[in-house]
């Protein structure tokens, strides 16, 4: 089981949470000036790092409001982190970069 | 050769007479050559299977199978065995059809129990659209020329009597699709009767032997660094589920695929009170029960990636909380074993088989939570497309580019089993 520590609710139970992959991934601003290898790539190609990577959590069962964390894949460890969550490119994946 | 020997009646009485230590090793463990025509990087079932088709198929003997632990010991150890073929697309049914009609003849073809057996296995409904999808597949298979049946509740009760058919539980069942012509195999038998096929052709199974660099010139890879020394080959494929990604990263191409743990875990053995395979997605929980009486349980992945083989505990709590909705008779058993693998989820829930964009590098993987039932038909398949450079036919719709062209396989639900 994660402890997941939600940066406004503090460390709680993987349970109450659901995992929204990798993070910084930004929605291209025009994708329709993308070809169709660009278009996949942003789509459905992934990073799946083994060892650290920054990834998106929601508190789907708490605050409802989305972060990120850095977590190591191979220990599970998760890094303490002094600000998570809130920069920009960690935050704008689906909703769109403006 | 010693390991050339058949395995008969007659054989197990002769060696009887000699106290039975005249059985020779089943396979050789080889030492690395410095070249070889094809070089298989990963030895679990599918990597064996494609070695054995090589070999077998289309003669082509010099061929490396490197296993960075010991053969069969990542998912083919560490799945629940089931085999079916009852899936709603064309292009799955169609390779998995291939593959179960392949498991059929494969204890004679290989001359290695594998222990098929066609035990049935029961996909349940419990709520109004999952018997709309189940009719659905349930059509969809007979087109395709699959046997399939629909059950109604009161036929549930005459072949699986060991269900809760009450309709008084918070999940009632409605009815199920049967696949009769499915059922669960001996997962090391498999591995170790393909290992056994193809070491006798030839074929070298290098073990301990982990892929540390993939060398590239231009568009080929030309030599495999490896922890026990570095081997040239003119073809390479890879068939390394739970790993592919760092595969794909030595050899500098994107996959859209993600590393997921999948756990499963057997219980005490019991009496035969289970004959059949029973899965169901709402509640979600598979089981059946192996040759040794334990029941052999599974469900969903961790909703988080890992290469760790292992997750979390309450994706087993809800396992067993699905079983004891269907079977509150195993309600005093113990769990005795528990493990996880590490499974390539795929966006769409299918394979990618087939060519990369390195010119002498193919790709077999992304089987997700299904990829034990198509050990034959994959590494038939995979064989075909690596000897001739042509994806064979089957193979052919499950190419790493339908992601740029979007003809995706979309078996998410579809397959019978939620991922």
């Amino acid at each position: 089981m994660l402890l997941i520590t939600c940066p406004w609710c503090g460390p709680r139970d993987e349970i109450e949470f659901h995992s929204g992959g990798e993070a910084g991934r930004v929605r291209p601003h025009v994708p329709d000036e993308l070809d169709d290898t660009e278009w996949a790539n942003f789509l459905f190609m992934r990073r799946n790092e083994k060892g650290l990577r920054r990834e998106r959590w929601v508190h789907a069962l708490g605050c409802r409001r989305w972060f990120a964390i850095t977590r190591d894949t191979v220990t599970h460890d998760i890094l303490p982190d002094d600000a998570p969550s809130l920069i920009a490119s960690d935050m704008h994946v689906d909703g769109g970069a403006r | 050769m010693s390991n050339k020997q058949r395995y008969s009646g007659f054989a197990l009485l002769g060696a009887g007479f000699k106290g039975h230590r005249s059985w020779a090793r089943v396979w050789r463990d080889a030492e690395p050559r410095p070249r070889y025509s094809i070089v298989i990087i990963g030895g679990g079932g599918h990597g064996l299977a494609t070695a054995y088709y090589l070999a077998k198929n289309h003669g082509i003997a010099n061929v490396a199978v490197l296993e960075k632990g010991w053969i069969g010991g990542g998912n083919t150890g560490r799945n629940t065995t089931i085999v079916r073929s009852n899936y709603l697309w064309d292009e799955s049914a169609a390779i998995y059809e291939h593959s179960l009609k392949l498991w059929e003849g494969l204890s004679r073809d290989l001359n290695y129990n594998v222990m098929f057996s066609q035990r049935g296995v029961l996909t349940l409904a419990h709520n109004l659209s999952d018997v709309r999808a189940g009719k659905r597949r349930h059509n969809a298979l007979l087109l395709n020329g699959i046997d399939s049946e629909w059950l109604t509740r009161d036929q549930i009760a005459d072949y699986c009597p060991a269900l809760n058919l009450s309709p008084d539980v918070r999940y009632p069942v409605l009815g199920a699709t049967l696949q009769r012509r499915a059922g669960t195999a001996r997962h090391d038998a498999v591995a170790w009767g393909y290992a056994r096929g193809a070491s006798a052709l030839g074929v070298d199974i290098i073990q301990k032997c982990e892929v540390t660099a993939l060398r590239r010139e231009g568009n080929r890879v030309t030599a495999i660094d490896t922890t026990r020394g570095t081997i040239l080959a003119d073809k390479v494929g890879v068939v390394v589920a739970g790993n592919s990604t760092i595969l794909a990263d030595m050899a500098g191409f994107r996959l859209p695929i993600e590393s997921h743990p999948l756990q499963a875990l057997v219980s005490e053995p019991i009496k035969p009170v289970l004959d059949c395979v029973v899965m169901s997605n709402a509640v979600h929980v598979y089981v059946s029960q192996s040759d040794k009486g334990e029941l052999v349980l599974g469900a969903g992945i961790d909703g988080y990636t890992s290469y760790a083989q292992r997750g979390s505990f309450p994706v087993i709590e809800h396992q067993m909380g699905a079983l004891l909705e269907l079977f509150p008779r195993f309600s005093r058993l113990r769990m005795l074993r528990h493990w996880g693998g590490i499974v390539d989820v795929c966006p769409d829930a299918s394979p990618i088989i087939g060519k990369t964009p390195v010119d002498n590098l193919f790709i077999n993987a992304g089987w997700g939570t299904g990829g034990f039932k198509a050990t034959p038909g994959s590494g038939h398949i995979f064989a075909h497309t690596i000897a001739t450079g042509v994806p064979h036919p089957l193979a052919a719709p499950f190419a790493l580019d339908r992601f740029v062209d979007g003809k995706l396989i979309d078996e998410h639900g579809a397959a019978g089993v939620a991922h």
